[in-house]
């Protein structure tokens, strides 16, 4: 992808941080003039990856969490949400619907909202080293009317 | 901040407002779970009419709730679901467990 522009930004994975990591990416997916629903799912999914970091990857420690977002001249928005915490053994089996190794309180739904709310949705994970999660949406449509 | 619980006729109402996620729904719990277990309402219901954003917490925190209200048997109420929060709970399928109902707002004396 050859990034019309980027932002990068980094913060400790305390959950009070969840709001501020989606509103971020929020602000910086509204240069391409999303719906309101658009912006919606983007935000919803940013959570979603945010909150799998401060739960699972750091579970009992505070680690950094990297969010690396940009976007194209075709309006296609890239999010990147990486941890360097403990990685996940089975990427397949994590992301099932309903799976959750986190207790009664979590649904289990995490990567299958990030699935149904963007376009794409890449995760590799490292055991011991960290989890990238990759994102993909398509706001073309609106940047064509707007330049 | 984020729950306002209101007894009445054994029916717990807990007026959620603001931003739903996992940070805040532990906060939620907390508040709601207390208030139920000490009055065992028959019904509990959630009202989301002011609730701006929810991610897969907001679920969660609905199941959770739903399991606690079911040891006395007692069911749940989602009310004044928005739009834009449809989405996610259709994909939750809490839409099996729980009543889902809208409400033509009444006008309340501010507090």
């Amino acid at each position: 992808m050859k990034a019309k522009n980027e932002m990068r930004i980094s913060f400790p994975s305390s959950s009070n941080n969840e709001a501020f990591g989606r509103a971020v990416v929020a602000a910086f997916a509204a240069q391409l003039d999303p719906t309101i629903d658009e912006l919606s799912d983007i935000k919803t999914a940013v959570s979603e990856a945010v909150t799998n970091c401060i739960v699972h990857a750091y579970r009992d420690t505070i680690g950094m969490i990297y969010i690396n977002a940009k976007y194209d001249d075709r309006g296609t928005l890239q999010i990147k949400i990486r941890d360097k915490g403990c990685g996940i053994e089975d990427v397949e089996q994590a992301m099932q619907p309903l799976f959750t190794t986190a207790g009664e309180e979590r649904a289990g739904l995490g990567f299958a909202v990030m699935e149904s709310f963007m376009d794409k949705l890449r995760v590799t994970s490292k055991p011991g080293h960290g989890t990238t999660v990759t994102m993909q949406k398509n706001l073309a449509r609106r940047v064509m009317k707007n330049g | 901040m984020g729950v306002r619980l209101i007894l009445k006729d054994g029916c717990l109402t807990a007026l959620l407002s603001g931003e739903i996620d996992h940070h805040v729904a532990r906060e939620l719990r907390e508040e709601i779970d207390e208030t139920a277990m000490r009055t065992q309402p028959k019904q509990l219901k959630l009202d989301f009419s002011g609730v701006q954003f929810m991610d897969s917490s907001g679920i969660g925190l609905i199941m959770g709730r739903y399991k606690l209200i079911q040891t006395w048997g007692g069911g749940v109420t989602i009310a004044n679901l928005p739009p834009k929060l449809e989405k996610i709970v259709s994909l939750s399928g809490l839409r099996d467990l729980c009543t889902i109902v809208k409400e033509v707002k009444e006008v309340e004396g501010e507090e």
